[in-house]
């Protein structure tokens, strides 16, 4: 646990300042700013502390090893753990999220965490790594669910068996099958290999909590909290507004955007959401160890255990490239071209997968199906597709065993792919839908009313906000400009198609790059449509800069910071468009903005296939990195995202209208009620 | 389980394989080294997790000897329905018969004499992650037995049953053309509005349609409602299906309807469609086809997609559907496909059974096999070949690249090369046979000689 909270230091965001730093940025002296208040909501030894402490200054001290589990000024942990929200101030937006309440889906979805002191507590960075994904199964109420796996499969299969297997056929000689053998006890190595997977999942959670607390002094911890407990509402209701205060987002102006919107919320909610849960924390502490309440959301690539312990548990088999950046070895990378295949050779071995999640993640993992808005609605549609074969086995509840299917499903297509931020935005949406059903209806009721539910949120987070957003965009363009866009943004393209259609004068300029080329198809379509595009490659942005009028950039997603975490090459074509003093529109739907900050490319991002940056299609005379995977000395990259620091974006266009980057973390809460309510 | 049924096609009694096959033994129950070759296709669909099986048998008594054999043999491991159909119904026939017990979304259909490790998954999942209507496995053809067997006249047609010519497109996903290898002599015929809209074709020859499919039922079943001219699969349907896949008849529309009908209220199609549009659909230009055509949607739901799936050169695969073949696929399950046959073999690279009498200075070979309770006298030597159960077997006799059924008497003095004896055979002394088929039952007299013929009883 220590280990990788020392881990999750090391590679803590706000600690580097690499790639776009804008000039004037001076964020250190801003975060040692906040030290006190943090200081004063959690003790010095308390393991929260080395934590909230490192996002706040430069220097990282590994906390010492098994502080949390020995018998620990209780007070303070008690004050820190279940008030996390003063620890530090990026995070006071997610105080709407009910902290470790024992709400199905949230216990499932997200209870982990949402405890954990890091600065990115939102739900949806937890999507997209691993580890929780355990913990959603193994964690109390869903552990029960994800055992019941076997038993409903079980009898589907048993269901068959009839007689005795009698041989012979042709009673009949065209329609009757005569059953030749029958499976008489299914066995089912499957089933046997769920429930070991289970069972290591299990243990894989508990197994920690045995060795570091026994029980007297669990509970001697417990009735110390209880006690703590009116001493921590105190000690959170008296730290938050200091930590609102104290706490601005350091040195950028978007900061003191969000200081007084958060210390708005704050203020009503700061007691609804938070003392219930800590009541739930503090029940829960005896029963489960506090390191589970604080896994790590991001699945740390370089923690070889833990990577181990991931790969017993994953269905696509991963081997992992050796050769890997040292910078970015805390991100997955494998070797590609070996997961397809085995995926696919095991295409039958998996059975609770819904064929159509299968299908959705061998398209992951193929490529064939890529871009944000696509792989969502790809997604949306086979959890719907899956939500209409779904029924609920006996003696379970539809809203925890489906939202324990749903889990299952999204950890496996994480092991396709890793989800975008789009994709964790609907996850959320639809695990808050199941988790907010009537009691009353009734099952057809309930999967209709979620079909419809995903239904809507295509169309109105996704279809419709894309039209909305090119009625935005099409304003911005006038008679005689000269676009340019790079790569394939789906919304991009719609602009210019209709800008087009509404026979307005202009010349796109598509910038591209390799390996992925994306542009080429754009441009196809888009010369096909009759469009004037000239068709650039990313070396020569500086060049072709000096004639353009607007940049139009789609988005991955959209941070509270104003970052906009985009295909890589977007922050260098939105720079230098910033250095020419041409304004830079980003075009992305609200379902894509997220609370979470990010400063840079490097704690979040994603590693494409290596083997394709150093290959040149069609250019048998470059291969003269053919047998680099064997040289130690030479390790490629190929990023997917990066991030373009807010100052590059003139106008962000969502379907809320034009905003400025500034304003992102007022459409995030302000809507999210929406997003998740619709 | 994943919305796939399968459906075994084990054939009947096949004249091709006369006189191997008869009445008793129907072409399923033909043994690759000891074992039915059924049980081939049986366990590797066993090893995929697929335990609910069709067999679909031509002609009642061979059902009847099949099944009798799965439920022996299978009787705790899976579970199988055998279906008759009358003889010469043909492939196509075969399925008709049985369609109406389809259900699943796809049906992956196995040929009965395919000994492979392919593992059908990896047919099943590319058909949907393309989302195809068919789905073929292609294997590179295998390398044919020893020149010196087999009639030339036999072995030219086996060449070119096994051949077939395959367009793929760039990304050697997509199906775009298929015809069987005796059709090479003439002209290819290449459509234009394919070639076009792919852009580029690459034909190979090298590639064998190993008779593993995965169908989308409902076309299907419509094509063998619709033509019922077809007889078989690899000859019709499917060249049908590749050579539409642009100007699709085939229920595209009534998947539509079906599709609108089941989400009334916001018709998933239409993202389907959005994202046709925009995203989905990366193997080959296909998407450039989309882009091109100013068409409707509508039309361009109108295509439909053949895709295959080109088994690695590692991979084994292999049919049994000629002499040859047969003669090939003993000689490689004993041999470099060894994994198939399910035996542990000795430091000797053969198996010999326990319970197998050797005399004294007799030798067997790498890559040979013998089966339990046969019994051979002095001075013989086995080479490559494969001996049945309870076979007697004289002295000084030599056996090379050969296939013993079970319950075979030679006597003194033999020398059987290249052949193929079928069980019950009785070879008196000193007969010598050289690429020969002895039917079940035969005796041959003794002092006999007889080369690339095929003996039966009458």
């Amino acid at each position: 646990m220590d280990v990788r909270r020392g881990q999750r230091t090391v590679i803590d965001p706000k600690v580097r300042q690499v790639g776009f730093v804008p000039a004037g940025a001076t964020r250190p002296p801003a975060r040692s700013h906040s030290v006190p208040t943090d200081a004063c909501s959690s003790s010095p030894p308390a393991p929260e502390l080395p934590l909230s402490g490192s996002s706040l200054s430069p220097v990282m001290i590994p906390p010492p090893r098994h502080s949390s589990a020995d018998g620990l000024p209780s007070l303070s942990r008690s004050a820190a753990s279940p008030v996390p929200i003063p620890a530090s101030p990026l995070r006071r937006d997610t105080v709407q999220i009910p902290i470790g309440s024992y709400n199905p889906s949230e216990s499932v979805l997200g209870s982990s965490p949402m405890i954990s002191p890091s600065s990115r507590l939102d739900a949806v960075s937890e999507f997209s790594d691993e580890v929780p994904t355990s913990a959603w199964l193994g964690r109390s109420g869903s552990g029960k669910f994800a055992s019941s796996f076997p038993s409903s499969s079980g009898e589907m299969m048993t269901m068959k068996i009839t007689g005795g297997g009698s041989g012979g056929g042709g009673n009949t000689p065209k329609s009757s099958l005569t059953t030749a053998s029958v499976v008489k006890a299914l066995p089912g190595v499957s089933e046997k290999d769920r429930g070991a997977l289970i069972e290591v999942q299990n243990e894989g959670i508990s197994k920690p909590q045995k060795q570091k607390t026994s029980k007297a002094e669990r509970r001697a911890i417990q009735e110390a909290q209880r006690a703590a407990k009116a001493a921590a509402k105190e000690a959170g209701e008296a730290v938050k507004p200091s930590a609102s205060s104290g706490g601005a987002l350091p040195a950028s102006k978007q900061g003191k955007v969000v200081k007084p919107s958060s210390q708005k919320k704050d203020g009503p909610q700061v007691t609804a959401p938070v003392v219930p849960s800590e009541k739930k924390v503090g029940d829960r502490i005896p029963d489960k160890d506090r390191k589970k309440d604080v896994p790590h959301p991001r699945m740390q690539f370089d923690d070889k255990h833990r990577v181990e312990k991931a790969k017993r548990r994953a269905v696509v088999n991963q081997s992992e490239a050796r050769n890997r950046v040292e910078l970015f070895r805390h991100l997955p990378q494998y070797i590609h071209g070996t997961q397809l295949p085995d995926l696919e050779s095991k295409f039958f071995q998996l059975d609770p997968m819904h064929p159509s999640v299968y299908k959705v993640g061998l398209q992951y993992l193929s490529g064939v199906i890529s871009g944000g808005n696509a792989r969502c609605i790809a997604m949306l549609l086979a959890f719907q597709e899956a939500i209409k074969d779904y029924s609920t086995p006996p003696e379970k509840a539809l809203v925890r065993d489906l939202t324990a299917k749903i889990s299952s499903y999204v950890s496996f297509l994480i092991e396709c792919r890793p989800l975008s931020i789009s994709m964790g935005n609907a996850i959320k949406f639809l695990k808050n839908r199941i988790a907010k059903l009537p009691h009353t209806l009734s099952e057809s009721e309930a999967k209709s009313s979620l079909q419809s539910d995903i239904d809507r949120f295509i169309n109105e987070k996704i279809v419709i906000a894309d039209k909305v957003i090119v009625g935005h965009a099409v304003t911005k363009i006038r008679d005689g400009d000269i676009l340019l866009t790079y790569g394939s943004s789906s919304v991009v393209e719609m602009i210019l198609l209709y800008a087009h259609e509404l026979g307005k004068q202009f010349r796109v300029v598509l910038v591209d790059s390799r390996p992925k080329l994306e542009g080429q198809a754009l441009l196809h379509r888009l010369v096909a449509k009759g469009l004037n595009c000239t068709y650039t490659h990313i070396n020569a942005i500086s060049y072709v800069m000096q004639e353009v009028t607007r940049v139009f950039l789609g988005a991955s997603s959209v941070l509270s910071n104003g970052t906009v975490y985009s295909r890589v090459g977007t922050a260098c074509v939105a720079m230098v468009a910033n250095a020419f003093q041409i304004p830079v529109l980003i075009c992305c739907e609200a379902y894509k903005f997220h609370e979470r900050v990010q400063l840079d490319s490097i704690c979040s991002n994603e590693l494409g296939d290596p083997d394709v940056i150093s290959k040149v299609a069609g250019r048998n005379d470059l291969n003269h990195l053919e047998s680099w995977a064997d040289n130690e000395n030479l390790q490629l990259l190929n990023l997917i995202y990066d991030a373009t620091p807010s100052d590059y974006v003139s106008m962000i266009i969502t379907d809320y209208g034009m905003i400025p980057p500034t304003s992102v973390p007022v459409i995030v809460r302000e809507y999210r009620r929406e997003h998740l309510w619709i | 389980m994943m919305d796939f049924q399968v459906v075994v096609l084990a054939g009947g009694t096949a004249k091709k394989l006369a006189p191997l096959v008869s009445k008793e033994v129907p072409k399923a129950l033909l043994p690759v080294a000891n074992r039915p070759v059924l049980s081939y296709v049986l366990e590797l669909l066993e090893s995929s997790n697929l335990k609910d099986l069709i067999v679909v048998v031509e002609g009642e008594d061979a059902a009847l000897r099949v099944g009798g054999w799965i439920s022996g043999a299978y009787v705790d491991r899976l579970h199988v329905e055998v279906a008759a159909v009358p003889e010469d119904v043909g492939t196509a026939g075969a399925l008709r018969a049985v369609a109406h017990h389809l259900t699943a979304n796809d049906v992956l259909i196995v040929s009965g004499d395919l000994v492979s490790d392919v593992p059908p998954g990896a047919v099943a999942a590319t058909h949907r992650r393309h989302g195809a209507v068919v789905t073929t496995l292609l294997c590179y053809a295998p390398v044919s037995g020893p020149s010196d067997t087999g009639s030339s006249a036999g072995k030219d047609k086996v060449k070119k049953s096994r051949y077939n010519i395959v367009g793929l497109d760039p990304t050697r996903q997509l199906l775009l053309h298929i015809a069987a290898g005796a059709e090479v002599e003439k002209d290819i015929r290449v459509q234009k509005n394919i070639l076009r809209a792919v852009g580029q074709l690459e034909i190979r020859a090298d590639l064998m349609d190993a008779h593993m499919y995965a169908f989308k039922r409902t076309v299907l079943q419509d094509v063998l409602d619709q033509k019922d001219t077809f007889h078989s699969i690899r000859q019709d349907v499917l060249p049908y299906l590749v050579r539409t896949q642009l100007r699709s008849e085939i229920s595209a529309n009534g998947l539509h309807k079906v599709e609108d009908n089941a989400n009334g209220r916001v018709s998933s199609q239409n993202y389907v469609t959005w994202m046709s549009q925009h995203r989905e659909i990366a193997p080959s230009a296909y998407q450039e086809l989309l882009a091109l055509s100013p068409r409707s949607p509508e039309n361009a739901l109108r295509t439909h997609k053949c895709c295959a799936y080109i088994a690695s050169k590692s991979k084994y695969c292999a049919r049994l559907n000629s002499i040859q073949a047969f003669s090939d696929i003993n000689r490689d399950v004993v041999g470099e496909a060894s994994h198939l046959s399910g035996y542990s073999f000795s430091s000797q690279n053969n198996i010999i059974h326990p319970s197998a009498e050797l005399g004294s200075k007799t030798t067997v070979g790498p890559q040979c096999m013998l089966a339990e309770g046969s019994q051979m006298g002095d001075k013989c030597s086995v080479k490559r070949s494969i001996i049945g159960r309870h076979c007697r077997i004289g002295s000084n006799v030599k056996i090379v690249n050969s296939v013993v059924m079970n319950h075979v008497t030679i006597e003194d003095g033999c020398l059987v090369q290249g052949s193929v004896i079928c069980s019950n055979v009785h070879l008196q002394e000193r007969v010598v046979l050289k690429d020969c088929q002895i039917g079940a039952g035969y005796v041959v007299t003794s002092g006999s000689e007889y080369k690339s013929e095929p003996l039966a009883r009458k």
